[in-house]
């Protein structure tokens, strides 16, 4: 686990695409057990963060560490990390069981048959475990790609929209799981559009307009009622802006 | 957490080829489509030719590696489309293999793949063009493994390259034809020797240069891949 370093630490992390800077400077530090949940509008740049931790993408400047080690270049430090992303990461032909088996093995889980029952187990989707990926509805592809970001048990998981699609019985079972990952000492960040939805969960809340952080709070020592109006205001403020930006370059 | 023990490179290697073969034994649209077009291909190139100027063990050659190119080029197109559809590319990336081991993974599925559509190319060829079976028919599969390995090196980094692009149907066949000449031309040559009954030294040469592009290419391609992959 994490015993002396942050379980995710980024430090004056900057992401360019062109001349657009999706992600500006953010710094960040996750301890074991703890949620982040990050909030912002579309386009503020918070999947490209997760990408960023993730390892998918390489810092233009800064860096990003998950125990103390870069990802992008210690193949078996990401083994530590599981990823819930937009598109599902699975295999259409494949059934949801070979899709799952499939991450286990490639993490080196003892008994990826087991491995994978479980995982989907807990999504509660066993029941359609041998139907192949494509006879699934969007919900459930969505919980067959949670039980594939989970299989083997990482200390870092990084949700980007995990509630897209769900039903009530899907988000019911991701929430449950996410409780049981933190209290197992996992750290997680959540990316979410509900607000209400990613206090319930986190520990910590975090705002993102343009590519950087404008907010970091504890949970404990927030009301959510009044953060959900403050961030409403937040990010009606910021459209405002660019918006006015935009009439500006315009003119 | 639960102990880990990630695959080394070959293991992983091994668990992609399988995972895409199984994909393609379920659609198999890639294998039919790149089957369908060989045998047409054969057929339409043995009544191209008159058969009183060039004798069809003369053609068979010539034929049958233009075939295996552009068959080669239909695989090969679909092997990280099959990424792509859902971004299965990033669970890949994000998983304790290495970069390495994805590529080899894609190269050993797309060489067995290849290899299952020339059992049915070659004695498809052997009939058309009446070639002597026996002997000089298994050279010539030995050939052809030879020559796949270096088509499937070159391709599978290509194909990774190209799968972003707009145009990756076109690019693919536009970076990968230059790099396979030299393997089709030598390929090429030490065929024609062993269908017209020549000693295998006479042809010996020829698959030395072979060997030689197939270990450049192999090597070269697996350290460039990661550079593929990069945003």
């Amino acid at each position: 686990m994490f015993p002396t370093c942050p379980a995710v630490e980024a430090s004056g992390v900057r992401r360019t695409f062109g001349r657009r800077r999706a992600v500006d400077g953010v710094d960040l530090s996750l301890n074991a057990g703890d949620c982040l949940a990050l909030f912002g509008p579309n386009g503020a740049g918070k999947t490209t963060l997760l990408r960023l931790i993730a390892g998918l993408l390489k810092p233009t400047s800064g860096s990003v560490q998950v125990c103390g080690r870069i990802l992008r270049d210690d193949a078996a430090a990401r083994a530590h990390v599981g990823l819930i992303s937009h598109q599902s990461m699975l295999y259409r032909a494949l059934t949801a069981r070979e899709n799952v088996e499939f991450a286990a093995r490639l993490y080196g889980v003892p008994d990826p048959a087991a491995a994978a029952v479980d995982a989907l187990e807990r999504l509660r989707i066993l029941d359609r475990a041998d139907a192949p990926v494509r006879a699934l509805s969007r919900g459930l592809q969505q919980r067959v790609s949670i039980a594939r970001a989970i299989v083997h048990q990482p200390d870092v998981v990084l949700l980007d929209e995990p509630y897209t699609g769900l039903d009530a019985a899907g988000g019911a079972a991701l929430t449950d799981m996410l409780h049981v990952l933190r209290s197992s000492g996992a750290a997680l960040i959540l990316v979410t559009h509900n607000v209400e939805e990613g206090l319930a969960i986190a520990s910590h809340a975090a705002v993102m307009l343009d590519g950087r952080l404008v907010r970091h709070d504890d949970c404990a020592t927030l009301d959510p009622r009044a953060y959900v109006a403050e961030y409403r205001e937040l990010v009606l403020r910021g459209a405002a802006d660019e918006e006015s930006l935009d009439v500006e370059a315009t003119a | 957490m639960t102990t880990l023990s990630a695959p080394g490179t070959f293991g992983a290697a091994w668990l992609v080829a399988r995972k895409d073969l199984a994909i393609e034994f379920r659609t198999r649209t890639a294998f039919f489509s790149a089957l369908v077009f060989a045998v047409l291909a054969l057929c339409i190139f043995y009544f191209a030719w008159d058969e009183s100027i060039i004798a069809p063990a003369q053609r068979a050659p010539g034929v049958l590696w233009v075939v295996l190119a552009f068959s080669a080029l239909l695989g090969l197109q679909r092997s990280f489309g099959l990424e792509e559809h859902d971004r299965g590319i990033d669970a890949l990336l994000v998983s304790p293999i290495s970069r390495e081991a994805i590529y080899l993974g894609k190269a050993i599925g797309n060489l067995l793949f290849l290899c299952a559509i020339q059992l049915v190319t070659i004695p498809a060829l052997a009939l058309f063009y009446n070639l002597p079976v026996g002997r000089p028919l298994l050279v010539v599969t030995g050939i052809v493994l030879l020559a796949m390995i270096g088509i499937v090196a070159i391709g599978t980094l290509f194909s990774a390259m190209a799968v972003n692009t707009r145009l990756a149907e076109l690019l693919l066949p536009m970076l990968s034809l230059p790099f396979f000449v030299p393997i089709l031309m030598n390929a090429a040559q030490a065929t024609t020797r062993v269908l017209a009954d020549r000693p295998l030294a006479e042809s010996w040469p020829w698959l030395k240069i072979l060997i030689a592009f197939d270990i450049v290419f192999v090597v070269a391609c697996t350290l460039a891949f990661p550079f593929t992959l990069e945003e």
